[in-house]
């Protein structure tokens, strides 16, 4: 199996990357482009059947820093 | 005082951490290596800056984990005096040993250069040798420095008296203009509510000769060998 996980700046985190995007996207033609946010997606090979509230706590404690980050946990068969 | 200085592969300020705790008298330095599980021996630990673990993930995450920091964490939680310097803040943060967290600049750029910082406190071990409002000159050099935690976070450091030093213009006026990096309330340092984890941003182990331009960082070590 696979997961994949998404970690993306709080709302409340000011996010540069994210508005220096959007600029470079403005400058390439896109006038319209609204708010633009960076994060991340890791993706994990996993054998099958593995406990899920572990990973819950690894994306918790290793994979995003709750203080800034928000993450979305995603598996597939 | 016997000082531990980290090492993780990444570090580089480890030797400059050393070499500038030798020029205190009465100050000895070793270095422990991130696989230890032991400080015995030893009366402070710095968590020196670099890259840990090549910033991988965000700055500190991986580091956090190392085995080192349990031991970090007990001597912390003994009353052990702890300084974390640039990386050494992040993964202090990281580790849950500091309140927040440390961000990408506000202008994304890597900055390396001289700021001025203001003493907001002297109730700690790290500025007790210090006056509040002293303004002091030290390099900074990170891409990822800007200080960032919530409000209630942000009002309970103000409250208890936490923000140790704050980035400020050579006259110690505080303004956006002397914020480098964009750090909530301009905060270049912070300490723990107990007062002995101290982690900023700036380098003060840069600032202890002369001959490197200024000698205002010395102030934090003969705080704490006082």
């Amino acid at each position: 199996m696979k997961a994949v996980v998404t970690v993306m700046p709080k709302q409340s985190v000011l996010d540069p990357q994210g508005a220096a995007v959007a600029q470079a996207m403005q400058h390439h033609g896109l006038e319209a482009v609204g708010k633009v946010r960076v994060g991340k997606s890791i993706e994990i090979d996993l054998p099958a059947g593995v406990d899920e509230s572990k990973l819950h706590e690894l994306c918790r404690d290793l994979l995003s820093n709750p203080v800034i980050e928000d993450y979305s946990l995603e598996i597939a068969d | 005082m016997k000082f531990a200085v980290l090492q993780f592969p990444g570090s580089n300020c480890d030797q400059d951490c050393i070499t500038a705790l030798h020029s205190f008298e009465g100050a000895d330095a070793g270095y422990v290596w991130h696989k230890d599980t032991s400080l015995s021996g030893y009366d402070a630990v710095i968590v020196p800056g670099g890259f840990s673990y090549g910033d991988y993930l965000r700055c500190g995450a991986i580091s956090q984990f190392s085995p080192i920091m349990g031991a970090v964490k007990e001597f912390a939680a003994n009353g052990g005096p702890v300084l974390g310097i640039c990386n050494g803040f992040q993964i202090l943060c990281e580790s849950g040993l500091l309140p927040g967290a440390l961000v990408r600049n506000r202008d994304l750029h890597f900055l390396c250069q001289d700021v001025h910082l203001r003493v907001e406190s002297t109730d700690s071990r790290f500025t007790k040798g210090s006056a509040v409002g002293a303004v002091l000159r030290v390099p900074i050099a990170h891409g990822e420095g800007c200080y960032f935690a919530d409000d209630a976070t942000l009002h309970d450091l103000q409250q208890n008296d936490q923000i140790l030093v704050r980035y400020c213009d050579e006259h110690g006026d505080i303004n956006q203009a002397s914020n480098p990096n964009g750090s909530c309330l301009n905060i270049a340092g912070i300490r723990n509510r107990e007062g002995n984890v101290f982690g900023l941003m700036p380098h003060p182990e840069r600032a202890c000769d002369a001959l490197l331009g200024s000698t205002d960082g010395r102030v934090i070590f003969d705080s704490l060998l006082a």
